[in-house]
């Protein structure tokens, strides 16, 4: 199997340096709905200086490079052992570019492995075996001020009136964007999972962040209440970096999955406007990255 | 835009009301999670006996923080391996986990000014209008563009508390930032999120 590693420090780099164009495009139109010569304004300047600087100097967007969280869809006969050491190997050379910055602590001692390699969870790497001839991997680095203020739900809530139910599910989420004002680095994208096991929901609301910008749910129910989450997230008017604004979230990507009888999880993934992530694919020798 | 040097004075502090930009130049630290905890245990509250380096490096920040700033800051630093060190990405953290700290550290060192995002809380709040001092919000995410500020890196202490953790001591020039919290006992996070908590209820239909 060939030697991958170079490919995943430029899916780093690009990730964690160059922001997407379809973040990017929201966050100017973002700008222009903040009033001139205010705070909010101020701070979206700050913001898209940023990105346009950090790709030009290849710098990271943010310092806190967060957790990279790797999606790899491989075809079969690709040994996920060797891409895990590739990944690994990858990681820490990226790091030693100051692409990323060491953020791997053990939690039980407080020493930080210098390197981004922790146990098997850090980087967190998904595999998937796939029909198609190409391998695709995805990247998202998320930071710690927005993971935390992620949170998760369990319905009924009643001290939000909130039940088993799409109304219910929107109650929590404008709850926990009410909560999180602008500390998850505002204006944020929601990842939300309704059901699943606390486990799997929570991993849920992370992945459904992969959907680009301005792709629709393609269930009508359900990009009918992320459009109405949006507009009511804004009306709090946290704005950006919780300086008071038009713009709190830039959207919301939802999606359901299957629960037990009893259970009933909403999970809400915040992301913070460096909303990093990046695709390569891999189609025989050639590397396409998005 | 308000052009701050540090150390800074009391009528300067006093001057600054919410919603000022300010643009702020001089030597501070950095100092978050781990630096706050181990200035509060060990010099404040005293429930563990220095150790180590730990009063040299007192004796070094102590002098930077009276009447200066604290950055609530974990740095992409470049040039580890020579220690030829250069910040390259250096946004502000989420400050409100602090909030236990913050305030002793501020009366402690006679700390002017508390950088970061997110805000805090009232304990700081009250300790901004007692020393007095400001809360300046960094624009959260804008790390590249924050590391042009830092014009030089002197020096790195308690560096085994890991690259984000540890007291970097650095030179900014016109650093931008703007008054969140003031010394007349004014936060823009309580503002907005009391306006918020309203909207939230009526969007929500609670009592």
């Amino acid at each position: 199997m060939r030697d991958l590693s170079d490919a995943f420090v430029e899916l780093i780099r690009l990730a964690s340096t160059d922001l997407s164009p379809d973040v990017e495009k929201a966050l100017i139109a973002a700008r222009e709905r903040e009033a001139e010569g205010s705070a909010a304004r101020g701070a979206m300047d700050s913001i898209l200086d940023n990105v346009a600087l950090a790709r030009e100097n290849s710098t990271p967007i943010c310092q806190d490079t967060g957790t990279p969280i790797f999606y790899v869809r491989h075809p079969r006969g690709w040994s996920t052992r060797t891409l895990r050491e590739q990944i690994r190997a990858a990681t820490a050379r990226a790091t030693a570019h100051a692409y990323l910055r060491p953020n791997a602590v053990d939690a039980i001692s407080g020493v930080n492995s210098g390197t981004n390699l922790g146990d098997e969870a850090f980087p967190t790497i998904h595999f998937e075996e796939v029909e198609d001839e190409e391998l695709t991997v995805d990247l998202i680095l998320k930071g710690g001020g927005c993971e935390n203020v992620g949170v998760q739900y369990s319905l009924p809530n009643t001290a939000l009136g909130a039940g088993r139910d799409l109304e219910g599910v929107r109650k929590v989420a404008l709850d926990a964007v009410n909560n999180a004002q602008g500390k998850g680095c505002s204006p944020g994208i929601l990842g939300i999972a309704v059901g699943g096991d606390r486990g799997s929901s929570y991993a849920a609301s992370k992945e459904v962040l992969l959907r680009k910008m301005d792709e629709p749910n393609p269930i009508e129910e359900l990009n009918q209440l992320e459009e109405r989450l949006t507009s009511e997230a804004n009306q709090l008017g946290i704005g950006p970096m919780g300086f008071g604004g038009e713009t709190t979230v830039l959207g919301v990507k939802l999606r359901g999955m299957h629960r037990l009888p009893a259970s009933y999880f909403v999970s809400v993934s915040y992301m913070c406007w460096a909303y990093r992530r990046r695709r390569m694919v891999v189609h025989g020798d050639e590397v396409i990255y998005e | 835009m308000i052009a701050l040097t540090i150390p800074i004075d009391d009528k300067a502090i006093r001057d600054l009301h919410l919603g000022d930009s300010v643009s702020l130049s001089g030597v501070l630290i950095t100092g978050r999670d781990t630096v706050h905890k181990w200035m509060i245990e060990t010099f404040i509250r005293q429930t563990r006996e220095p150790q180590g380096d730990d009063q040299q490096v007192y004796d070094i920040i102590q002098p930077i923080l009276d009447g200066g700033a604290i950055y609530h800051c974990g740095p992409v630093v470049a040039g580890l391996d020579t220690a030829d060190y250069r910040f390259v990405a250096a946004g502000p953290t989420t400050s409100i986990r602090e909030e236990p700290y913050q305030a002793g550290v501020m009366h402690h060192f006679n700390l002017k000014a508390v950088i970061g995002k997110g805000g805090m809380g009232e304990t700081t709040l009250a300790a901004c209008r007692e020393v007095p001092g400001v809360y300046l919000h960094a624009i959260g995410g804008a790390a590249s563009l924050i590391a042009q500020s830092v014009r030089r890196v002197h020096g790195v202490h308690k560096l085994d508390f890991g690259v984000p953790e540890a007291i970097w001591v650095i030179e900014i020039q016109d650093f931008p930032a703007v008054v969140t919290m003031d010394a007349h006992g004014s936060s823009l996070h309580a503002d907005v999120s009391a306006h918020s908590k309203m909207v939230l209820d009526e969007l929500i239909g609670a009592d």
